[in-house]
């Protein structure tokens, strides 16, 4: 028990670090005041609808709640690397690759039943998967950056989709109408390749999804904390030289861990094709950027599989009352605004509280050792 | 239409769409080899383009929207640096926001306000403006691309022969050597973020008041991805990125003109061969070393 007191015991620069976090929320909250204010609108009619259309009734729950599932398995998949210290920058790519895979699986394999769904699910992992995994193997045989290679296949992740979307013998619709003209997005997976929703409009509904997200972050905050793979994890993103002497095998974890981080983001991405978030078809934007979103649910979590569901809870938060922010006439881009200075304002202040520490504790560089100096005059550097 | 007529057409179009890459990549250029992978080069250009066209509007001057633009790059270079080599925030995840933030913020403020369209004037120099196919495409253009003669002599000196280039480089490739002879390496990366900073937001200003004279939503489009894809392809020399960006600055004419001229081929691959290309030139470079040792790698005293 008093381990435990003592585990969540806050330190003075604890309250440090969170009277300065309040400070910056508040600072970051006014900035979107006046840039509201400034633009001719009202801060209080935009807060007022960005609160209506995420939290304050069952429909706002609705929306925040399908957005919650994709963010929190991107989030989750980033905090896994990031214990192994890889930093994987592409799960914008992964997303689209997962989906692409996802969409593939639902509009290609004849499967009759709930069996399709599941097919949906694990292209889509893999699909990610293994687009991470090509990065990670870029980084064993190559060498190459892990950060670069991971941005660079986003866009090529992003052409690939276009590509899929606009070819015919690929995943493009197939054209109705008399018109003949086939759009750039693939025809809507069936039914039973999507992801069941339970509960009916007007009262709260919730998707699958949802379930599959949070069971996804429990079990990997399980792993993380309490088994060896989490361990050697850490041991990896802590020191890799002493990881390897202690005979964890570096390169294949830290491999293993970019490639289910990507694999996470894929799933997220099926996630997205299968469940009411978008019409259920892959198309250029499918990823509606929950990929850039998810690294930074996971980095205002601090990796923390478990912390990341309410940061997740907070971005959909945004995300959904942005959409709603439109029909008071105030662009729903100052959602992605405020999203920013908040991150800004979370982020900051613990590690301006650390540079202040550290300056003021400052180690002094160790100082020449003047004993062994010729002629030097003993006891100086005692 | 005729041949030389369509060669030209595409030459001087890739040109135009080159000359914001080679500005920007300068920048980038210095700002790698001092060891920082700035990923917020797109939110430099973008918010420059912005702010160079709000300044235009303003004043009705195109010049001073330039200089409005170079100024609000340096400081998102300030910002940048002061958050990831001061507070040693990770560079990528300040990069990351910064660039939704210049994203979000530029795309709310030009959907709620309206801008008058003005251009920097053309300079055309007279005699070499009439050589055929070249002449038009190179001498007859906005002036600011002019600019470009001084900025990249000025880079190339700035790193390869002046004394402060060779201490940025040695932060760029051991950070730990740099600090004990006496170099203050994040100073060093905070100062190569401000050029860095300076010259994106000349490139983002000049895309928006001197070649298309207004700005849209998202008008950079990824192009500060391409300056890093072109840094990286240059294999950290500065003369191979400028080639880079030719390169990018012409496929991308390429894709544009391809319609018109009746010739179908993937536009989606010419928009990914940027980053395929450097993908492949880092596959290939690795071997060879080109890459600054410590890049990306942050830097604090005392832990190794």
């Amino acid at each position: 028990m008093n381990d435990l007191l003592r585990r969540y015991q806050v330190t003075p620069a604890g309250w440090l670090t969170l009277l300065f976090t309040l400070i910056s929320i508040v600072i970051a909250c006014a900035l979107s005041a006046v840039l509201i204010a400034t633009t001719g609108f009202s801060p209080v009619d935009a807060a007022k609808a960005m609160y209506d259309g995420s939290v304050s009734g069952a429909s706002g729950w609705t929306t925040t709640l399908l957005y919650v599932a994709p963010l929190l398995l991107v989030a989750v998949g980033s905090c896994v690397c990031v214990r192994a210290g890889i930093f994987n920058i592409g799960q914008e790519g992964q997303v689209l690759i997962g989906a692409l895979g996802g969409a593939y699986a639902g509009l290609r394999l004849a499967i009759h039943g709930p069996f399709l769904l599941i097919c949906v699910l694990v292209f889509g992992a893999v699909g990610g998967g293994i687009w991470a995994g090509l990065s990670s193997l870029m980084l064993r045989f190559r060498g190459v950056n892990v950060v670069v290679s991971t941005l660079l296949m986003t866009f090529l992740a992003q052409q690939i989709v276009a590509y899929a979307v606009n070819t015919s013998w690929f995943l493009q619709e197939t054209p109705e109408g008399s018109s003949g003209i086939a759009g750039s997005e693939s025809n809507p997976i069936p039914v039973n390749g999507r992801l069941r929703t339970f509960g009916q409009y007007p009262d709260l509904s919730v998707n699958f999804g949802l379930f599959l997200a949070l069971a996804a972050a429990l079990v990997i905050a399980f792993l993380l904390a309490r088994t060896r793979w989490g361990f050697r994890l850490k041991l990896i993103g802590l020191n890799p030289v002493t990881a390897r002497h202690a005979g964890v095998r570096v390169a294949a974890l830290g491999g293993m861990s970019l490639a289910i981080s990507g694999a996470f983001a894929g799933l997220a991405g099926a996630v997205l094709v299968a469940s009411p978030i978008g019409s259920n078809r892959l198309q250029p934007g499918t990823s509606i950027n929950v990929g850039w979103d998810g690294l930074l649910v996971a980095l205002i979590a601090r990796n923390r599989p478990g912390l990341c569901v309410p940061a997740a809870v907070l971005f959909a938060i945004l995300r959904a009352g942005g959409d709603y922010l439109a029909a008071t006439g105030v662009p729903s881009y100052l959602a992605d605004v405020v999203k920013a200075l908040l991150v800004l304002a979370l982020v900051a202040p613990s590690v301006l509280v650390a540079a202040i520490r550290s300056r003021r504790h400052a180690v002094p560089t160790a100082p020449t050792p003047l004993t062994t100096a010729v002629g030097a005059p003993q006891g100086v550097a005692a | 239409m005729s041949f030389t007529e369509d060669t030209a057409t595409i030459l001087s179009s890739g040109v135009r769409l080159t000359v914001p890459l080679a500005m920007a990549a300068c920048g980038e250029y210095l700002a790698e080899r001092a060891g920082t992978l700035n990923i917020s080069v797109e939110a430099m250009m973008l918010s420059s383009a912005f702010a160079s066209v709000a300044t235009a509007s303003a004043t009705g001057s195109a010049s001073l929207g330039l200089l409005a633009g170079a100024v609000v790059g340096l400081l998102i270079g300030f910002i940048h640096g002061n958050l990831s080599h001061r507070l040693q925030i990770n560079t990528f995840v300040v990069g990351l926001v910064l660039n939704a933030l210049a994203l979000g913020l530029t795309s709310y403020l030009i959907t709620t306000s309206t801008f008058a369209t003005h251009q920097v004037p053309q300079l055309s120099i007279p005699g070499l403006r009439s050589i055929p196919i070249i002449g038009a495409p190179l001498f007859q253009e906005r002036w600011s691309t002019y600019l470009l003669l001084v900025i990249i002599p000025l880079t190339w000196w700035l790193v390869g022969r002046s004394r402060w280039g060779l201490e940025l480089r040695a932060c760029g490739e051991n950070p730990q050597s740099a600090d004990i002879s006496g170099i203050k390496v994040n100073v060093r990366r905070r100062q190569a973020l401000l050029w860095c900073g300076l010259l994106a937001g000349l490139g983002g200003a000049h895309l928006a008041v001197a070649e298309v004279g207004s700005f849209n939503q998202n008008m950079t489009a990824g192009r500060g991805y391409i300056v890093i894809a072109a840094v990286i392809f240059g294999g950290w020399r500065l003369g191979r990125t400028m080639i880079g960006c030719l390169l990018f600055g012409l496929s991308d004419a390429m894709r544009l003109a391809l319609p018109a001229l009746g010739i179908t081929l993937n536009s989606q691959f010419l928009i990914a061969a940027p980053y395929l290309l450097a993908l492949l030139a880092m596959l290939a470079f690795t071997t060879q070393h080109r890459e600054p040792r410590a890049l990306a790698q942050p830097f604090e005293r005392g832990s190794t």
